[in-house]
């Protein structure tokens, strides 16, 4: 049983057959290469997965591929030179970097939706992540330096 | 992963989604609505949940929107958690659902969902309960409104091939004071151990809960105790145990007994909020 | 000096953020097999019978093992079967595994098993284990093969027993005038590293092995697979990209093992076995559990005189890596103390959990726990503020270890002064316990620490450099990158010493038992001393080559050259210089003659003068040195509902030197949160018949983010002088008293003396209001 569809990934049409039980984590990581993409939990649990679809942060394995047409979809591999990733690497926020693609989509997709985001909304926003390496507070200093510039150019 | 198969349906519309339901019963196949899909996958990969036929109805005009009708708000019960907290048109529904699962899981969990999930606490569905939402429930006839406490008992009541498309609340609800605690075993994050939330509606306090069993629910004999103004709040929180329903849960996130004692404190805290107490 | 200190990138840091640093289950070949485990939904259990037949109908399916008996695995002792035969152990155990051309196959064949148990009765927790007639989880412990010095008990549950005997308990308590006794226990809990264990396993025409895996001991499989299988170590090939997580959970060797049957079971195809969260938390060893009880003397004006311990390490099914967790819990069974007498019984019991691994700190939070904890009781006893008594005894240079080692300021760094920085950063003159209002108390605990870490005596580690045309370095190390930054570091110590531009320091950070040298395991924050020295070694070699060759160049002898900012040049007048550039791949002169190669130089180091322990008193030199620290918490509680949220939390360690300051930094506060978990939240919840009740992240949770307190840490640098640069390991300390320091300020709050973890609000109210101890 399987399906064919089209998955606008990072800018690129990718047209696939998958099975319809098959998720958007799978299909990324199985199917199309890209294994950015994390499976930590595969239960929605963990945040490792995330992906923006049109740009809003979801949990890839929490969804299934066919639900991604007709949608933008951008993982870890379309993120480029963003102040995001920048600052991860000044301010330390990651160790291992297991976590990490999941936690800089989510932060990408805040900074940018809510560029004023106080404490309260960033940590409503990165509760949905784990990490275990750092103790948050690299990443909350890396989501403060950006939201700073994006703000200063406001 | 999920390792059975399905054959996957996006129907247009209500009818022709209801057909198809019933049509794939015919042919002896085990359909499922498809919402916002968490559950499906996350059961599924582990086998709690089969189907062989997912019928997504996401494409259903209407399911998604939020608008304001005759008196009432119209909520599509494919919005999602987070954008009921965004465009928060009922306060105490955007508080209550902005601490389930976390934001990420909400951009995807759907209102409708929450309301009709396997999860037992539901808690999307606790201030439908204290505000007469009604429920519109399209059934194979059409969309059928019905008041919420005539078909959600415990869980949702629908006929099979029957679902529930979007939610009524009378305007003269949406500002009225309210309550919504939610308290777990650890800091800020995992299920309930309790779940409360409360309206103030012409002098009465209704109260529903999750968490405490395995269920949530609105208990008329406990608001009767909650509204007896001839006891002080502790004693109406005392007696209002006794009609607990029963099993009162007791897993991993908590014993029964600490759960009461959890219960007993966030009924007085939402007690004395709306009754103008200290603030908690 | 001018990297050392620095704050210097990691440099894996533009792979981690840009999705392409590959861990295992990102390598994906073609014409790799995927295979399923079915798991044991029985803690202990008889396999009645077990069926495939509906399981090899499934088109696609190349293998289904189990119901053989395998030869038996253990890294101490041989008491498990890779895939269980007969009988299970453990909720989670491995029962079956397919083999199949895709996962959903596999797991399509792993639904179509039918197995049926008959259930036997379970051993629930270590204190039962103990008992006598206790159900016994191995009847034939005796029949076991098994390395030298470790004693498992026939006919009983006791997997290992270590014992500590310094000076005289009769002696000990006489001099006591005070006697504080304190049992603790606590259930084992996990890992739960963000990427779950996965390895793939071929084996080639030639009988070579390839395995791909997620370790922290990719060499120690080797080893491994010839005490298991008999294969020459040189036949074996392990390769470990970049791991994302360990914590000492993948110090232990499981999946490599099954993966490699499974492909011996499909004629030596690659096999993929990648573990789902709900397996990589039970089904593989988990985070040890402990039941303790402690004694200690002291006289009246507060010093510590005797201390008499038992440890009851729940071990779980089979005892791996958990007769060497009791070990180590033995070697420092006291905090950081002088204490004269000392006698502790560290058992490893066998029970029916999910089998234990190394966890950071390696049984030292654990201990510490019993051990601060009952410091605590005893300064009540004693009407003395606990910090005062900690300074009191803290163990100084010229005092001896449990295991009698007698300390210098090299090898113990400075307790004392730990101590006193954290009184004065906790501000604690201001009093441990502040009532702010009818409902909020604030209040404070304490925690010393210190761990060496008990490595095999032998064990070593190696380098090599090998010089690029450019007069760059590739740096080949056999740490594994598990996110601690080391390899990094190392780096860093290449570019001082070779007085150099790190960004012309390549650092590969695959790991190949067939090209990199061996780096005994990735554990026990050893990463920095051993890799560091072997790199300093190596860096010396280089330099003596490379002067070699620029001595024939510039004539000039090799003792007047030095070697800095990519040259090598006459120290009496730096005009007179070769670029290493030009030296590298040897020197060339203008009529084409050429003098040398390319430069490749090595180092090793092995752990100096370290000792087995004596059989009956523990004595002996079981590490290099200890670090050492003080740390802290403070809550805000809410004494009516016994909620609680933690503010700040503390750590002073002596750290050494600092080599890479917000690695450093990183490293202590990820171990805090991580401590803060397993004291606060974090713990497996068993039900009577021994199933784990939260094998996920949904309902055994970690820190999440806005969960965590302000983090206060600071340095003492006391240098080891052996090691490069001073540093001592770092790695594990900021966990090793947050649980104990938890327990001690939550106690102080409430007035209870706190015996569990995790310290969950409804286990305060358990203990304030008087309720049993009933909490499994």
């Amino acid at each position: 049983m399987s399906n064919p569809i089209t998955l606008n990934i990072n800018g690129k049409k990718r047209q696939i057959t998958v099975r319809p039980a098959a998720t958007l984590l799978d299909t990324l990581r199985l199917r199309l290469g890209l294994t950015g993409s994390k499976p930590g939990c595969l239960n929605g649990d963990c945040g490792a997965c995330t992906v923006l679809m049109d740009g809003v942060p979801m949990k890839s394995c929490l969804m299934l591929a066919v639900e991604g047409e007709g949608k933008e979809i951008t993982t870890i591999e379309g993120l480029i030179n963003t102040p995001i990733q920048k600052a991860f690497i000044e301010k330390f926020a990651f160790q291992c970097g297991y976590c990490t693609p999941g936690f800089l989509m989510n932060c990408h997709a805040l900074v940018y939706t809510e560029p004023n985001a106080s404490d309260e909304r960033i940590k409503d926003w990165l509760e949905s992540n784990i990490c275990r390496c750092t103790g948050y507070r690299e990443i909350e200093e890396a989501v403060i330096s950006v939201l700073n510039t994006v703000k200063g150019t406001h | 992963m999920i390792s059975f198969d399905f054959e996957y349906f996006k129907p247009k519309t209500i009818q022709e989604t209801i057909h198809l339901f019933h049509s794939l019963v015919t042919k002896k196949k085990t359909p499922l609505y498809y919402s916002g899909g968490t559950e499906i996958i996350t059961l599924g990969r582990l086998n709690l949940v089969y189907t062989d036929a997912v019928i997504d109805i996401n494409a259903l005009p209407e399911y998604h929107t939020i608008r304001f009708s005759e008196g009432y708000l119209v909520i599509g019960a494919g919005v999602s958690l987070t954008k009921v907290e965004e465009e928060n048109p009922f306060p105490l529904l955007s508080k209550t659902v902005s601490e389930i699962a976390d934001r990420t899981a909400r951009n995807k969990i759907s209102l409708g969902g929450n309301i009709c999930g396997d999860i037992f606490y539901r808690e999307a569905v606790l201030p439908l309960l204290i505000s007469d939402s009604l429920l519109g429930i399209a059934e194979i006839d059409g969309l059928h409104y019905y008041p919420i406490n005539k078909v959600f008992n415990r869980e949702i009541q629908l006929q099979k091939g029957d679902f529930l498309f979007n939610i009524l609340i009378d305007q003269t609800y949406l500002d009225l004071p309210f309550v919504s605690m939610k308290r777990r075993q650890q800091w800020n994050v995992g299920y309930p151990l309790v779940t409360i939330c409360a309206l103030k509606k012409d002098e009465e306090v209704r109260m529903a809960f999750s968490g405490v069993c395995p269920f949530p629910f609105r208990s008329v004999e406990m608001e009767d105790v909650f509204n007896d103004k001839s006891y002080s709040l502790e004693d109406r929180v005392r007696r209002s145990l006794q009609y607990l329903p029963k099993p009162v849960l007791n897993d991993v996130e908590g014993s029964s007994e600490y759960r009461i004692f959890v219960l007993q404190h966030t009924i007085l805290d939402a007690l004395q909020k709306l009754e103008g107490g200290p603030n908690v | 000096m001018e990297y050392i200190g620095k704050s210097v990138i990691r440099k894996e840091a533009f792979e981690k953020v840009t999705g392409k640093a590959k861990y295992t289950n990102d390598f994906q070949e073609t014409g790799t097999l995927h295979a399923k485990m079915l798991i044991s939904p029985y803690a202990h259990a008889n396999i009645a019978s077990i069926d495939f037949s509906e399981a090899w109908k499934i088109p696609g399916v190349k293998a289904i093992l189990g119901d053989e008996p395998f030869p038996l695995v253990g890294e101490e002792i041989k008491d498990r079967s890779p895939i269980a035969y007969k009988r299970v152990r453990y909720h989670g155990e491995p029962v079956a595994v397919v083999v199949a051309e895709d996962p959903i196959t596999a797991k399509k064949a792993v639904d179509a098993i039918k197995v049926s148990y008959e259930s036997l009765p379970v051993v629930n927790s270590p204190r039962e284990a103990f008992q006598e007639n206790a159900v016994l989880v191995h009847e034939n412990l005796d029949r076991y093969e098994k390395r030298e010095g470790v004693y498992p008990v026939p006919k009983t549950n006791i997997a290992n027993l270590d014992k500590i005997r310094k000076g005289n308990m009769e002696d000990g308590f006489r001099e006591s005038d005070v006697v504080a006794e304190f049992q603790i226990s606590f259930n084992p809990s996990d890992h739960a590293a963000m990427e779950t264990r996965c390895s793939i396993a071929e084996i080639r025409a030639d009988g070579e092995v390839i395995i791909t895996t997620s370790s922290q001991a990719p060499f120690a499989i080797k080893k491994l697979m010839e005490w298991y299988f008999g294969i020459e170590p040189g036949k074996v090939i392990v390769k470990t990209p970049l791991v994302g997580g360990a914590y000492g959970g993948k110090a232990a060797v499981q999946l490599e093992v099954i993966a490699y049957l499974a492909s011996k079971a499909v004629a030596g195809q690659p096999v993929k076995l990648f573990n789902s969260r709900e397996e990589d938390m039970i089904t593989s060893p988990v985070h040890i559990g402990l039941d303790a009880s402690i004694k200690l003397g002291a006289t009246k004006d507060g010093f510590l005189k005797a201390a008499e311990i038992q440890f009851l390490f729940d071990g779980g099914a089979y005892s791996d890596k958990g007769v060497d967790i009791s070990r180590a819990g033995a070697v420092d069974c006291t905090g950081p103390y002088a204490i004269d007498h000392i006698w502790c019984d560290s058992y490893c019991m066998y029970t029916n959990h999910p089998y234990a691994s190394a966890y950071r700190g390696y049984s030292h939070a654990e201990v510490l726990f019993a051990f601060e904890r009952t410091m605590d009781v005893l300064a009540e006893k004693l009407n003395m503020d606990p910090l005062e008594l900690r300074y009191k005894n803290a163990i100084r240079p010229g005092d001896t270890t449990p295991t009698q080692v007698l300390l210098s300021s090299s090898t113990v760094g400075n307790v004392p002064k730990c101590i006193e920085r954290l009184k004065e950063l906790m501000n604690w003159a201001e009093g441990q316990r502040m009532e702010i209002d009818d409902r909020k108390i604030r209040a404070k605990g304490i925690s010393c620490i210190w761990k060496t870490s008990t490595f095999d005596t032998n064990a070593t580690s190696g380098v090599i450099l090998t010089f690029n045309p450019d007069g760059s370095i590739n740096l080949m190390s056999g740490v594994v990158e598990i996110g601690t930054g080391t390899k990094t570091v190392l780096a860093q110590i290449l570019a001082e010493r070779m007085k150099m531009d790190i960004s012309k320091i390549h650092v590969k950070m695959l790991v190949d038992t067939q090209t990199t040298p061996e780096h005994w395991k990735t554990v026990g924050s050893r990463g920095t001393l051993m890799g560091g020295r072997a790199v300093l070694n190596a860096a010396d070699e280089a330099i003596r080559k490379l002067k070699e060759v620029a001595s024939c160049v510039l004539r000039v002898p090799v003792e007047e050259l030095e070697v800095a900012d990519g040259k090598v040049y006459f120290l009496d007048n730096p005009n007179v210089f070769v670029e290493i550039k030009d030296i590298a791949y040897g020197y060339t002169f203008p009529n084409g003659n050429t003098i040398g190669g390319q430069i490749i130089a090595s180092g090793n180091y092995t752990l100096t003068r370290m000792t087995h322990l004596d059989r009956e008193t523990g004595k002996g030199k079981p590490g290099p040195e200890w670090a050492v620290g003080a740390q802290g918490i403070e809550v805000e509680l809410d004494k009516r509902d016994y909620t609680y949220r933690i503010i700040k939390a503390y750590s002073v360690v002596d750290i050494g030197t600092v080599l890479n300051e917000k690695a450093a930094r990183g490293q202590v506060m990820g171990a805090m949160s991580m401590g803060i978990a397993f004291g606060g939240r974090e713990t497996f919840v068993f039900d009577p018949y021994g199933r784990v009740l939260n094998p996920q992240l949904r309902t055994y949770r970690p820190l999440h983010y806005g969960e965590q307190p302000e983090y206060i840490i600071e340095f003492i640098e006391t240098p080891h002088i052996i090691a490069p640069y001073g540093a001592r390991g770092g790695g594990e300390h900021g966990l090793l008293g947050m649980p104990a320091a938890l327990g001690n300020c939550l106690s102080a709050a409430l007035g209870v003396q706190l015996k569990h973890l995790p310290l969950i609000p409804e286990l305060l109210w358990r203990a304030q209001e008087g309720w049993k101890d009933d909490i499994v």
